[in-house]
Formats: structure tokens, C-alpha cells, sequence
């Protein structure tokens, strides 16, 4: 029972070696969501070598670009026999950049801001790549995961975890990121991809992935 | 010059002039700048949610508006401050997220908002101002010096209370 060890004992009872099982879940997510990127786009996308890291909530802006870092963000609430946060973080010009190669043109690109119609498409971008994600999970461990309808944010990352984080807050000091970046053309970081199980939920994910405690 | 104390999700910290404090990034959480006029002590809360559990340990009480003000008035006293004349100032509690449906958590701004209102007038501490709702991030600076908080936005520019 280790989702109940860490709440009474905290995360840091998860071992090394669980982390690089957690380490090769986001792996296999982000790799099979980089793919889909790949087709939606019609270009070369690859994934930088993926982290899970345990860490207390002050630490995870940084992890993530930085508090002030100006970003869109689209979340998703995974239910079921895991419930987690999935977050997909993209720098504000990058995403610009991926509106404009989908649809031909941003209206961010040049005036900052982001019309309706290239809200949705942002939020489709961010539902097929989660679904992608999720999907991995999915075939690996033999579980589902059910994911929310989309939620947008543009501002600071710092403001945008507020939210999100304080469903951490009440049954843990710290909280497990996993983490993955994606590449276009080797070097051009187009965004990030975050996980962020609930530490109740952490006995599922390790029994169906065979982790003895 | 001072230095300039970074006060992290779910902290709070103390400090005098020529010292000054920020935290950076508020979304949903709230600010808490909570000043004793005659010794210019100041402290910081970031708090991120509105209420302290009863039925299970709390961890770090600047988690939640009740126990961070609380812990707050605690370490002004250790430090020599009049806590029975303290002024605030808050800060936060946007709601960041666009087209959240009804999900209880993207709520959680306000809820915040009000539960740090009532928890000041519980403890009797004078609200002077504040910048509360909408959905923008926030950036503080708290000056214990002067008592000035200035508010840094990406979407509507900076100001200061």
C-alpha cells in the first residue's frame, strides 16, 4: 500500500528504481503523443529525455519555465483508477507558431492576443496530444483514464500551478512531476508535457505495472 | 539596498526595511502582507487554499488562509511586533482558467478571497486595500517600509496599492 505509506510518510518512501519506472511511463506517453504532434503537423518532432521528480510545490514553477515565464497552458483532470493532472505547457510565441502552422495563421503572432477560433484549436491540439498520452498509459498498464474536457490559461506559470497545485495541497507538502519536452526540428522546444498523479492513486499505477514496494 | 526575500506556494516569510518581499506568479492564491506600522515588521503569506483541515495533520500552515494568518501573528510576536495594530494588504485569488465548465476547483480564487477576509477580521487586522478576482497572474513586491504593494501583470501592466 503505497499510496497510503505516502501519505502517512511521505514521498520520499518512493524508490529509485520506481522513479525509473515513472520515468519510462512518461516516456511512452509523451513518445506516442510526439507522434500525433508529428502527423498534425506534418514535421520531424522529437522527445527530449523525459524526468519524474518528486518536489515540494515551491519548486515546481521553476521545473516549468519559471514563475513569470508567459505561457499557455492546457489542463486536463484525469479520473478513474488514476487521478492525476495532465498539463501540457507551451512558451506564448510557440504556441503562436503551432496555431499558425494548423491553420495557416495566428492572430497572436502579431497582436498577442489569440482569437475564439484559435482558442479551440489550441484546446483540440491540447486534447489529442493528452489523449495520446493517456492512450500509452492505457495499453501499458491496463488501465483507462478518463480525461476532463479541456481548460485554457495564458499568463505566468506560476499563477496558472496556483490553481491547479492546491488540489495537491491538502493531502501532501510535495508532489511527483513527470515531465517530458517536445523537439521540433532537434533543438526548437515547442512545449512540454507534465503528469501529475495524485499520491493516492500511486498503489494503482504500481501494481499494474508489476513495482513491488 | 535590501535584499529581496522570495516567498514560495504555500510559505510565509518575515521582514524588515530595508528588506522587502515578493512572490511571484499568483494565480488563485492569495497574497497575505500583514504590517505592524510602528516596528515595520512585515510578513508574507502565500496561501493556496481557504481552510485548514480539522481531522487530519495540517503540514506547513501557510497552506491555508485560518493557520497562515495565525502562524504569521505568531512569528511577528517573536520578532517584536504589536500584532494588535497590524495593517494588510492582499493580493490574488484570479481565476486563470478559460472555458472550465463547473468544476469546483477553478473556483478556488474566490473562495480563497473570502476566506482570507473573514480570517483578517477574526484576528482584527485592518484590510488598507486590495487586488482581488479577475484572471490575471500577479507578481507582489511588499515594501515593509512604506507599506506600498506593487502589483506586476502581464495583461493589464503594473500598479501599486
Amino acid at each position: 500500500m503505497i499510496g497510503v505509506r505516502i501519505l502517512k510518510e511521505g514521498w520520499d518512501k518512493i524508490s529509485q528504481v520506481q522513479l525509473d519506472v515513472l520515468r519510462e511511463v512518461a516516456n511512452i506517453g509523451a513518445g506516442n503523443a510526439a507522434n500525433a504532434l508529428a502527423t498534425m503537423l506534418k514535421s520531424k518532432i522529437q522527445i527530449s529525455v523525459p524526468r519524474a521528480k518528486i518536489m515540494p510545490f515551491a519548486d515546481v514553477p521553476d521545473f516549468m519555465g519559471g514563475a513569470e515565464a508567459h505561457a499557455v497552458a492546457i489542463y486536463f483532470h484525469v479520473s478513474g483508477l488514476v487521478q492525476a493532472s495532465i498539463l501540457l505547457v507551451m512558451p506564448i510565441e510557440k504556441a503562436a507558431q503551432l496555431v499558425e502552422m494548423l491553420l495557416g495563421t495566428c492572430n497572436a503572432s502579431s497582436t498577442g492576443s489569440f482569437t475564439d477560433f484559435e482558442y479551440s484549436a489550441l484546446m483540440e491540439l491540447g486534447n489529442i496530444l493528452s489523449s495520446s498520452y493517456l492512450n500509452a498509459l492505457s495499453s501499458f498498464t491496463k488501465m483507462s483514464f478518463k480525461p476532463s474536457p479541456p481548460a485554457l490559461a495564458i499568463d505566468m506559470v506560476g499563477s496558472i500551478l496556483n490553481t491547479i497545485l492546491c488540489q495537491y495541497g491538502e493531502v501532501s507538502e510535495m508532489v511527483l512531476v513527470m515531465e517530458a519536452g517536445f523537439k521540433k526540428d532537434k533543438v526548437d522546444v515547442v512545449g512540454n508535457i507534465f503528469l501529475l498523479p495524485e499520491p493516492e492513486t500511486m498503489d494503482n499505477i504500481f501494481t499494474s505495472l508489476g513495482v513491488i514496494v | 539596498m535590501g535584499e529581496l526575500f522570495q516567498v514560495g506556494m504555500g510559505d510565509y516569510k518575515l521582514a524588515k526595511p530595508p528588506d522587502k518581499l515578493i512572490t511571484a506568479g499568483l494565480g488563485s492564491c492569495i497574497g497575505i502582507c500583514l504590517l505592524d506600522p510602528k516596528s515595520r515588521i512585515a510578513c508574507m503569506s502565500h496561501i493556496m487554499l481557504p481552510c485548514s483541515p480539522n481531522d487530519k495533520p495540517i503540514g506547513n500552515p501557510g497552506k491555508y488562509a485560518d493557520s497562515a494568518i495565525i502562524a504569521a501573528l505568531d512569528a511577528m510576536k517573536k520578532m517584536g511586533a504589536d500584532t494588535d495594530h497590524l495593517v494588510a494588504k492582499i493580493a490574488g485569488g484570479a481565476q486563470m482558467f478559460r472555458f472550465s465548465g463547473n468544476s469546483s476547483i477553478f473556483r478556488i480564487g474566490e473562495r480563497n478571497a473570502i476566506a482570507v477576509e473573514e480570517n483578517l477580521e477574526k484576528n482584527k487586522i485592518r484590510l488598507l486595500n486590495k487586488d482581488i478576482g479577475g484572471n490575471v497572474g500577479r507578481t507582489i513586491i511588499f515594501d515593509p517600509a512604506n507599506g506600498e504593494l506593487s502589483i506586476r501583470t502581464i495583461k493589464e501592466g503594473q500598479k501599486v496599492i
